[in-house]
């Protein structure tokens, strides 16, 4: 009788998350439709201008998608050689005492707030950049790029050491027996075994930096563009959902209703890219079995 | 004090010597002050106990007890007369001239052939790669049963299959020695005895030291037997004279089976 009704708590417990998980998709997927119904898909997905909140309204998502993208591309840069070849040394070169003080210095990075990031960006990480380029505005995509970058870099060197040292340490002995270096072992034997988590890492790395909200918000500016240009002001997807949820946009308008058509396009692509990083791992850790 | 009978060396210099090594990981001594002479081209084989310290030994002759960072190494290993152990001696060279052939087959994640070829590429091998993996499969007896698909994942190969399969890739650096700490321990009998009639062919070009622990395979295919009992050496000499006329109580006891 007892066992039941834990049995049934915890069961409750476990539906809950799953139910508000479905709970958001639906009114999301709801709302997105009901978007489309004013606007043409192909338009949304087409056209190069975001201006919703203006008289003159167009509502082409790909300025957004572009600073999104133009923001991740920068992070990713920064994070994703940082992430792996902090993973490779701390599996294959670190000594204990140098982990010891590594490990955690990644996990409290890991651990300061995202506004902390976007504030650090805006008032440190820009002038910095203005010093070199002073051309560059205060909102600028690149300081966003910077911090997010070291944002994600412990979520890329913690998942790529997990798969770094899942690989066998009688390979590295095999390896270290045919006259190799403890370099070859690293680049030859070590890092091509763990590639599919390597990659994992990367993906999971880059859809989180795509994902990210507060650092870009504050740092990357509100100006929906197509550009190239690290030093302009964009916005990205995730900035422009904030603006409108904090803006007195009135409820039940098509403006409203961008929000909802963006935020699915956001969770399409990071659903994706989640996806595939799962393929990976899962690939991995088959393999050693 | 450890018996050694007449270990013949044909007059030439030993292809390896171990002079009076220990072993110790902290605090715990694993080898005890032993003393061989391995003399070139033939199979000798080192028996004991488990825990008698005999892969410890064995991994004394590449430096592989390098890597294990509480593990410190007394006394001398001499190789063409020089010791392993000096510090100007770079280990890494050590292991591209004694080869290593571990426990359970452990093959790269790649192809046939990038496994043999490995040790070529990363020393430097500038000749033809596709003879070279082929004379070494062929030493390994491996070269029949996959020369038509060099390009398949190692993993695809059985158990036996992988294990001479990194014996072709120890082989491919060209090796004076080849190390094998209990080969076949993880493989069935017919691979075993593949494993076991490859060894024999082996000695012809390489010396071969071999840790064990079944009596029957270090009576068959070794030349010299040593019996190690908790770290020391008990008793060295041809495998003959160990299984059937050895000198120490305990080395008899343990040939016959009594206890170990």
């Amino acid at each position: 009788m007892g066992e039941a009704v834990i049995g049934g708590a915890l069961f409750m417990c476990a539906a809950l998350s799953t139910l508000v998980t479905v709970g958001i998709v639906v009114v999301l997927v709801g709302e997105t439709l009901v978007f489309f119904r004013d606007v043409p898909v192909v338009e949304f997905l087409t056209g190069t201008e975001w201006t919703p909140l203006f008289a003159e309204k167009n509502f082409g998502v790909l300025p957004l998608l572009s600073g999104s993208l133009l923001v991740a591309i920068g992070a990713s840069v920064i994070s994703l050689p940082i992430g792996l070849l902090t993973a490779v040394c701390l599996s294959e070169f670190a000594s204990e005492r140098v982990r010891g003080v590594l490990k955690p210095a990644l996990e409290i990075l890991a651990g300061i707030p995202t506004v902390v990031y976007g504030y650090f960006a805006l008032t440190f990480i820009t002038p910095l950049i203005q010093v070199l380029v002073p051309s560059t505005g205060t909102f600028n995509a690149l300081s966003a790029s910077i911090v997010v970058g070291i944002m994600i870099v412990p979520t890329v060197a913690s998942l790529s050491e997990d798969a770094i040292r899942a690989v066998p340490l009688s390979l590295r002995a095999g390896a270290l027996s045919l006259g190799a270096t403890r370099m070859e072992v690293s680049t030859r034997v070590v890092l091509p075994a763990a590639l599919s988590g390597i990659i994992a890492s990367f993906i999971l790395g880059i859809s989180r930096a795509i994902g990210e909200t507060m650092a870009v918000t504050i740092a990357a500016g509100a100006l929906p563009q197509i550009t190239a240009n690290p030093f302009e002001a964009v916005q990205t997807m995730t900035a422009y959902i904030v603006q409108v949820s904090l803006g007195d946009t009135p409820t039940g308008t098509v403006e409203y209703r961008t929000i909802f058509a963006v935020g699915f396009a956001l969770f399409v692509i990071t659903l994706m890219m989640n996806l595939a990083s799962q393929l990976f791992l899962d690939r991995y850790r088959e393999r050693y079995q | 004090m450890a018996i050694v009978h007449d270990i013949d060396t044909g007059g030439s210099t030993p292809a390896l010597e171990a002079k009076r090594v220990s072993v110790s990981y902290g605090s715990k001594r694993a080898v005890s002050d032993v003393s061989l002479v391995v003399p070139r081209h033939r199979v000798v084989a080192l028996i004991g106990p488990s825990g008698c310290g005999k892969s410890t030994f064995l991994r004394c002759f590449n430096r592989m007890n390098d890597l294990i960072p509480s593990a410190t190494v007394e006394g001398e290993v001499l190789f063409h007369g020089q010791d392993l152990y000096r510090p100007e001696i770079d280990p890494v060279e050590v292991r591209r001239r004694i080869g290593m052939v571990f426990q359970k087959p452990n093959p790269f994640p790649k192809s046939i052939f990038d496994n043999v070829a490995f040790g070529p590429r990363i020393n430097g091998f500038d000749g033809d790669l596709p003879p070279r993996v082929e004379e070494s499969l062929r030493q390994a007896a491996l070269w029949d049963e996959v020369s038509d698909r060099l390009d398949d994942s190692a993993y695809e190969l059985s158990g036996g299959q992988q294990q001479r399969l990194c014996i072709a890739r120890a082989l491919a650096v060209r090796p004076e020695i080849v190390l094998m700490d209990e080969p076949a321990s993880s493989l069935d009998p017919i691979a075993t005895q593949k494993i076991e009639e490859l060894i024999f062919e082996l000695k012809e070009r390489y010396t071969i030291v071999i840790v064990t622990h079944n009596m029957q395979q270090a009576a068959r295919i070794s030349d010299y037997t040593a019996f190690l009992y908790m770290g020391e050496l008990i008793e060295y000499g041809p495998t003959e004279v160990i299984f059937t006329r050895p000198a120490e109580e305990r080395t008899e006891a343990y040939v016959t089976g009594r206890f170990g």
